[in-house]
C-alpha cells in the first residue's frame, strides 16, 4: 500500500497576525513556517502504520500545492520519515485549486490522509474535495486508523458521539486530533537522511479558483477585564445575570 | 433560484443548530429576494419537521431512507445535489459541524460551488456575494468573495441568533435515487454520549485546565455545568493527560467554540487555547497567577484558587436558577 499524506504549510501557531498596509493579504514577513498541526499528527500516524505492519506499507509520500518558501515544511516531513515529497508548484488560490491540483497525483495512492482543516484559512475543504475529484470514499473527523488485514479499522468523531468503523481501500480520510498522541519530532539523523531525499517540484495543472479573499481585519480590542475578589465570588454570578445578562 | 438548507436530525429529532439554519436560511433567501426550501434525510416525522415552520421554512422535502443515518459523505452529498437539482438552488446552507464539514466539501465539487466553511452571519454584500469567517484560528477575520454561481456556506454553530417567523410548511416526499450500493461506510459500534449537552451545541461552556490538578477534582465542574445546562470543556493537556475524553478539548487543534459565556478554570490561556474560544460573547476566568494570558482575554476575572471559588459560583448558581 502506499499513502500519500497532505501537507499543508501554515505560520507557526504563535505567530502575530498582520496583514499588508489595505489589509488585502497576509503579512508573511518574520514568520515561522510549520506542518499544519494535524497533517503532523497524520504523518506521524503513517509512520506508525509502516513500522507496526512491516511489508504491508511500501511508502508514505508527502504532497504540498505551493511555491518554493514551502519546501522546508516539506525537508521536515522528510525528516520524520516521509519517503518522498511532491511539490505543486503554484500559488494555493483557494480550497478548490488545491484540491485540483492535488488530484493529479493521489490517485495512485490507496490510503491519502488529509487534515480536517489548515491553521491558516480554516477551509476545512481541501480534503472532502479532493476525496469527490476522485470519486472516492471519505471518512471525515478521523480520531483513529489502524490496518486490518486488507481493510482499515477507523474511529471518528460524529455530532454526539464516536463510532468505530471497517472500511476498505482506496480510501481518503480526514483526520483530527487523537490519529496519533505526539507529533514526530525529527531526529538528527532523520535531517542528515531528508537532504538525500527526492523533493519532486511539478508544474500545476490549468484549475479555476472559486473564491477569493478579499480583506481581512483583525477582532476588535477586548474592554479590560473586570477582576472580583476570591472571597466575593458569588458576585461573578451576579454580574453574569443583571450586567452581562448570559446566566 | 433557491436557497436549500440541509436539516439534520438525530435519531429523528431536529437538532439546536437546524433552528440557527432555518432562521438564516429564511434570512439569507429574504436579501437575495429567492425562495428558500429546506432537506432532511433520514426518518423523521412531519410534526417534529414542521417546527420549521416556526422559523420561516415553508417548504420540507424530505428523503426516508433509513441507510442516511451510517452518515456515508458520499451518499449525503450526492443526495444534497440531487435536492439542490431539484429546488433549483443555487446556495446550499448546512451546519458547520462534523458533518457539515464532510459533506459541504463534496457537495460544493458536485455542484461547482465556491465553498465557504464557518460563515459568520449574513453576507457583507451580496452583489458580489462576500460573507465573513474566521481565519487563523481566530485571530482575524476574512471577507470572501465567492465567484462561481452555485455556492456552499456551512453556519458556525451558536453564531446566529433564532429569529421566530411562523409560516406553514408542507412536507414533500422526496427520493434521492440512492440505493443500498450507494451506503459503503461499515458502522461496527456507535457510542453515544446520553444525558449530556453537547459542547458545540452549548450556549454556555464550563471549562477547566491543568489547575484543576487531577481528574478527581472535575465533580465540582461537572456540577456548576449541570447547574447551569451547560457543556464542559477542557484544555489540551488536559485531555492529553486522559483527565477528561479527547471531544472536550478546545482550542487550535480541538473544537473552535462560540457559546455566549465560558467558563475557565485554572486555564492559563495560550493563544493555541484561545483560539478555540475567544469568539464566546462572555469569558469568566479564574486563576491564582494574576500575569496569566486568559486575564487579556477575559470579561470577568478571580485570581485566586479555583477551589475556593468553585464552591461559592455553585452556591451562587443554585439560588439563582431556584
Ligand atoms: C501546535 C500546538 C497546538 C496547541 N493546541 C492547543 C489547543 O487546541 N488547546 C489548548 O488548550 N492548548 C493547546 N496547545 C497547548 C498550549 O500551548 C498550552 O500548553 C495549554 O493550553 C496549557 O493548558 P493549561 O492552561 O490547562 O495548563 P497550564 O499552562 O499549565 O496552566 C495552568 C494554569 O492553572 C493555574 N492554576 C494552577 N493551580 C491553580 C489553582 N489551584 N487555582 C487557580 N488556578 C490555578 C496556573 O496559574 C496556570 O495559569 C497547543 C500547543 C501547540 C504547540
Ligand atoms: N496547499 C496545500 N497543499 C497540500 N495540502 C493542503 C494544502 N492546503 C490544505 N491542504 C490539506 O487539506 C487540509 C485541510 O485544509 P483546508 O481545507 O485548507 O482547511 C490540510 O490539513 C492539508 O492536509
Amino acid at each position: 500500500m502506499k499513502i500519500l499524506v497532505l501537507i499543508g504549510n501554515v505560520p507557526d501557531t504563535t505567530t502575530k497576525i498582520k496583514f499588508n498596509a489595505d489589509n488585502t493579504a497576509f503579512d508573511a514577513s518574520g514568520v515561522q513556517w510549520i506542518i499544519n498541526p494535524w497533517d503532523e499528527l497524520a504523518l506521524t500516524r503513517a509512520m506508525e502504520l509502516k513500522e507496526a505492519h512491516a511489508g504491508k506499507i511500501d511508502s508514505i509520500v508527502v504532497a504540498n500545492v505551493g511555491r518554493a518558501i514551502t519546501e522546508g515544511t516539506l525537508r521536515k516531513a522528510l525528516a520524520v520519515g516521509a519517503d518522498e515529497a511532491i511539490r505543486i508548484d503554484a500559488d494555493p488560490l483557494d480550497a478548490f485549486y488545491v484540491a485540483r491540483q492535488l488530484a493529479e497525483v493521489a490517485k495512485d495512492y490507496e490510503l491519502v490522509l488529509a487534515g480536517i482543516e489548515a491553521a491558516d484559512y480554516n477551509g476545512a475543504a481541501v480534503g472532502g474535495m479532493l476525496a469527490e475529484l476522485l470519486d472516492r470514499k471519505s471518512v471525515s473527523a478521523v480520531s483513529g486508523i489502524d490496518i486490518d488485514n486488507d481493510a482499515l479499522k477507523i474511529s471518528r468523531e460524529i455530532d454526539g458521539g464516536s463510532q468505530t468503523l471497517k472500511m476498505d481501500l482506496p480510501l481518503l480520510a480526514v483526520v483530527q486530533k487523537g490519529i496519533a498522541k505526539e507529533p514526530r519530532i525529527p531526529a538528527m539523523r532523520g535531517i542528515m537522511m531528508a537532504r538525500k531525499k527526492p523533493l519532486n517540484v511539478i508544474a500545476p495543472v490549468e484549475a479555476e479558483a472559486l473564491t477569493a479573499y478579499n480583506s481581512f481585519e483583525l477582532p476588535a480590542p477586548k474592554a479590560a477585564c473586570k477582576m472580583i475578589d476570591e472571597e466575593q465570588a458569588a458576585e461573578v454570578i451576579r454580574l453574569l445575570h443583571e450586567e452581562a445578562k448570559v446566566l | 433560484m433557491s436557497v436549500l438548507v440541509y436539516i439534520e436530525n438525530w435519531d429523528g429529532k431536529l437538532k439546536k443548530i437546524s433552528f440557527e439554519l432555518a432562521s438564516y436560511a429564511t434570512k439569507l433567501a429574504e436579501s437575495l429576494q429567492l425562495p428558500v426550501t429546506a432537506i432532511s434525510l433520514g426518518k423523521v416525522d412531519e410534526t417534529e419537521l414542521g417546527k420549521l415552520g416556526n422559523y420561516g421554512i415553508s417548504k420540507v422535502m424530505s428523503d426516508n431512507n433509513e441507510l442516511y443515518k451510517t452518515l456515508d459523505n458520499r451518499a449525503i452529498a450526492i443526495a444534497l445535489a440531487e435536492a439542490a437539482a431539484k429546488s433549483n438552488a443555487s446556495i446550499v446552507v448546512m451546519a458547520n459541524n462534523n458533518l457539515g464539514k464532510a459533506v459541504s466539501p463534496r457537495l460544493a465539487v458536485r455542484m461547482k460551488a465556491g465553498l465557504v466553511s464557518a460563515v459568520q452571519g449574513l453576507p457583507v454584500s451580496t452583489e458580489p456575494f462576500v460573507v465573513k469567517k474566521m481565519v487563523f484560528t481566530s485571530k482575524a477575520f476574512a471577507h470572501i468573495e465567492v465567484k462561481s454561481v452555485n455556492k456552499v456556506l456551512t453556519l458556525a454553530p451558536n453564531s446566529f441568533q433564532l429569529i421566530e417567523k411562523t409560516v406553514e410548511t408542507v412536507v414533500e416526499a422526496f427520493d434521492a435515487g440512492l440505493s443500498a450500493a450507494d451506503f459503503v461506510t461499515n458502522i461496527e459500534a456507535t457510542n453515544k454520549v446520553t444525558g449530556k449537552i453537547l459542547l458545540q451545541d452549548a450556549e454556555i461552556v464550563v471549562s477547566g485546565g491543568r489547575g484543576m490538578k487531577a481528574a478527581e477534582n472535575w465533580g465540582q465542574l461537572e456540577d456548576l455545568a449541570e447547574i447551569l445546562g451547560a457543556g464542559t470543556a477542557c484544555s489540551r493537556p488536559v485531555s492529553d493527560e486522559g483527565w477528561r475524553p479527547h471531544a472536550e478539548h478546545v482550542g487550535q487543534t480541538g473544537k473552535i467554540i462560540a457559546p455566549n459565556l465560558y467558563f475557565a478554570f485554572g486555564i492559563s490561556g495560550a493563544i493555541q487555547h484561545l483560539g478555540g474560544v475567544s469568539s464566546s460573547k462572555v469569558i469568566v476566568a479564574v486563576n491564582k497567577d494574576p500575569e496569566a494570558p486568559i486575564f487579556e482575554a477575559a470579561d470577568y476575572g478571580i485570581v485566586g484558587d479555583v477551589f475556593k471559588v468553585l464552591p461559592q459560583f455553585i452556591e451562587a448558581a443554585k439560588e439563582l436558577k431556584s
